[in-house]
């Protein structure tokens, strides 16, 4: 039954790419509408989710020790002792992210049918968007290494796919390729991990892996530490590619330039955690050596801290959120560095209900305000839209750590096991506190510069009955007017968006909500569910008593109001904002050019590169390769001018010198050369 | 019975083989090269059988029935290859037909 997981997408996917290909791609761009291949995507990731949901409960119902349903559907490879399957395994870790995948993914196909409703080829587009879920179904449920990387390269090609979707536009066909190269950049690392454990293990099945390692901690006979560390080290190159970690972040903010579902499920919910994932899969590895552990849980951390800084000055409404989900990701790894997988775990899932929301939220505001990013030029959106800020409240309040909402659990859950497990320390927990402000900051700012205060734009008069105008369509550069009609209106005609798109917003805050109760701190659901697969956590270390795991609960909730109050009083009077700008200029510049990282990347390992590429064509390729290939040719080419004198076409003379040539050879076997 | 010396065989054998080629060498027509050609090809043969008499041994004889099989199709092709030819270029002369040259 497992496999009807995947391929009820695929089936989507086939239905709707086939239908675009040779059905509406044909007939040329022109407008064809969203509601029924929106519909038939949307079924088919709804039917997987109901699939996931009745394997969960069958999983529900087993042994605790072992909680697993497998699936083997046939041979894929099979050289000399090399043998992989296309199997399907999925146990308690993993079904907790199809229900995820599955579940986010089906609120964001029904949103999505609302806002690609204007768009050009939305068959494309959801065939795109059903094919990653089935790549991404592939690698979480894939049960050995080859199948994971499947989904892996899977997913990694569908995001560039929808992020270069609207591909007219060159930046947004730019912002593609980088995301695609420096995902390559990581792959580079996973590939030679996974040949690394071939090599030493003979086996890249998880299981088996886990067999040979036995309990938590310990490494299996005959195999160095440094091994493991280099194993351990080399996929999580991989997973800083695509979990946009310090250093190949930067594909991820530019990632925004696709349709806003796209950056909710792909660069936000799902996709993304795909590192987590792999960790927690392997987190045999990863507990073996600490050294390894150690260089995850600072990267982590300091790519939490790092993007948040730059969070709090970005301008557009979508970067603001790309790097909080940078930062926020940064969070995930911190937990599982310092071997609380399943603390990492829980916040992925936190993650990608508040995240989701959120992006979702700032689709549904660019989607009323006409394609308008720029947080500076909105305002006063509260009564307007109410339905977006309502829930979007409610995703500000989850992710910025509001008490009793999911944010508030799982992030506490991984500052306290930074805190208190062996292998964090108190600076770890100090990076993640200051950066837990900081996000309830920057995120409080975008809530109050979009909902609250006056407006920035000119208002259009006849908001009123904009609700159900035909004449615009969004994401696009068509550059159409904001009026409408005959009657050309100045200024912006907000409107709250259609239902379509506010149900699953609301559905999300729900969730936003509750999602965190599974993780109940000394309760927690998922932490006893997770267990078995990723070992529980630690023993807090020594001195560390639970008064003051309290006290820091204490702390981290009073950051996130303070955060909350400043940059509410702050952003509340503006003229104070620029006063304020204006007194630290040089900082706020650094952090609105996002610390110069694409610069210096660019003069570092992009210029270099080109230059060098340029000196190899020119000096190298063209002057020696080119002159030896030509060299080939003109020398035939001499040769054959000059022999072909003798070709006189006269059977006589042909007859001569096979005489001639006769007695030569004869006379030379005679003779020989005296 | 009295033997003819094998000098005097050889000797005749080679003033025929280099009349023969004597012909393929100076005449224009492709019939007669045709013909030339046949004549080198019997004074081989007669110098096959002579020396598989001088030698004792049948393989000389041997190679004269093959060489006459073959030279029988060889003259059959050949003179369908001359009639296809005069059919097409209207002549047989060699110098007239050089047309691969160019």
């Amino acid at each position: 039954m497992l496999f009807w997981i995947p391929l009820f997408p695929l089936i989507g996917f086939l239905i709707n790419g086939i239908w675009y290909a040779f059905g509406q791609a044909p007939a040329g761009r022109k407008k064809a509408g969203a509601g029924l291949p929106g519909a038939i995507a949307t079924g088919a990731i709804f039917a997987s989710f109901v699939v996931s949901l009745m394997i969960f409960i069958q999983l529900l119902g087993q042994d605790p020790e072992h909680r697993a349903v497998e699936q083997i559907l046939f041979n894929w490879m099979s050289v000399g002792k090399f043998h992989v399957d296309v199997a399907f395994r999925i146990d308690a870790l993993n079904t907790l992210f199809t229900l995820v995948i599955t579940g986010v993914g089906t609120l964001i196909h029904l949103y999505s049918i609302g806002y690609m409703g204007h768009d050009e080829t939305p068959g494309k587009f959801f065939a795109y968007l059903n094919l990653f879920c089935f790549a991404m179904l592939m690698l979480v449920m894939g049960s050995s290494l080859p199948v994971l990387f499947l989904g892996w390269e899977g997913v990694g090609l569908c995001s560039y796919l929808l992020i270069g979707y609207w591909y007219t536009d060159i930046e947004k066909a730019k912002a593609g390729k980088k995301a695609f190269v420096v995902n390559r950049i990581g792959d580079f690392g996973f590939l030679l991990g996974m040949f690394l454990i071939y090599s030493t293990f003979g086996t890249l099945d998880f299981e088996s892996l886990r067999h040979l390692f036995g309990h938590a901690g310990s490494l299996p006979e005959g195999v160095s530490p440094q091994v493991i560390t280099a194993i351990s080290l080399f996929l999580f190159v991989g997973c800083m590619g695509k979990s946009a970690q310090i250093p190949l972040y930067v594909w991820l903010p530019d990632a925004m330039a696709g349709p806003t579902p796209v950056s909710a499920l792909i660069h936000a919910a799902t996709m993304v955690t795909s590192g987590i994932y792999l960790v927690s899969r392997l987190n045999f590895f990863y507990t073996g050596s600490p050294t390894a552990m150690s260089v995850v849980a600072a990267v982590g951390a300091f790519t939490a801290f790092f993007a948040a800084t730059i969070a709090i000055t970005q301008r557009d409404i979508k970067k603001v959120l790309a790097y909080s989900t940078v930062s926020q990701l940064g969070y995930m790894f911190l937990g599982c560095g310092v071997g609380a997988f399943s603390a990492g775990v829980f916040h992925v899932i936190t993650h990608a209900f508040f995240k989701a929301l959120l992006f979702l939220g700032a689709g549904s505001v660019i989607h009323g305000m006409h394609e308008e990013q720029d947080i500076w030029k909105m305002g006063g959106l509260k009564s307007k839209m109410p339905r977006t800020y309502w829930t979007f409240a409610v995703g500000t309040a989850a992710i910025c750590g509001v008490p009793l909402l999911s944010g508030f659990f799982s992030k506490d859950e991984i500052l306290w096991k930074a805190f208190s497990s062996p292998s964090g320390s108190p600076w770890l927990w100090f990076l993640a506190a200051i950066t837990a402000v900081m996000t309830a900051f920057y995120m409080t700012r975008l809530f109050s510069l979009t909902f609250l205060g006056a407006p920035r734009f000119e208002v259009a008069e006849h908001a009123g009955h904009s609700h159900d105008h035909p004449g615009h369509d969004h994401g696009h550069d068509h550059g159409h007017g904001h009026g409408h009609g005959a009657k050309k209106v100045k200024g912006i005609a907000v409107h709250e968006s259609p239902l379509l798109m506010t149900l699953p917003l609301m559905i999300l805050a729900v969730l936003s909500i509750v999602g965190g109760y599974v993780g109940w701190p000394h309760a927690s659901w998922i932490e006893h569910w997770l267990e078995p697969v990723v070992g529980g956590g630690h023993e807090a270390a020594s001195g560390v008593s639970e008064s003051l795991e309290w006290i820091l609960m204490g702390v981290s909730v009073l950051g996130a109001l303070i955060g909350i109050l400043t940059s509410f009083r702050v952003y509340r009077n503006l003229s104070l904002v620029e006063a304020m700008t204006r007194n630290v200029q040089w900082l706020h510049k650094i952090l609105e050019n996002k610390w110069y990282i694409d610069e210096i990347y660019e003069a570092v390992f992009v210029r270099p590169i080109q230059v060098f590429s340029q000196l190899l064509w020119k000096g190298f390729d063209v002057a020696v390769i080119d002159r030896i290939v030509v060299g080939f040719g003109r020398v035939s080419q001499w040769t054959g001018e000059t022999v072909r004198v003798i070709q006189t076409g006269s059977l006589q003379v042909y007859a001569l010198m096979l005489l001639a040539g006769l007695i030569g050879t004869a006379g030379f076997l005679i003779y020989g050369w005296h | 019975m009295h033997q003819i010396e094998p000098w005097v065989v050889l000797s005749f054998c080679s003033i025929i083989f280099f009349i023969g080629f004597t012909g393929v060498l100076i005449r224009r027509n492709i019939l007669v090269i045709l013909m030339s050609i046949e004549l080198m090809l019997n004074a081989v043969n007669l110098t096959f059988v002579t020396f598989s008499k001088q030698l004792n041994h049948l393989g000389g004889q041997m190679s004269v029935f093959f060489i006459i099989t073959v030279a029988a199709a060889e003259s059959a092709v050949g003179l369908g290859l001359v009639i296809a030819m005069f059919r097409t270029l209207r002549s047989v002369d060699t110098d007239e037909i050089q047309i691969l040259r160019e």
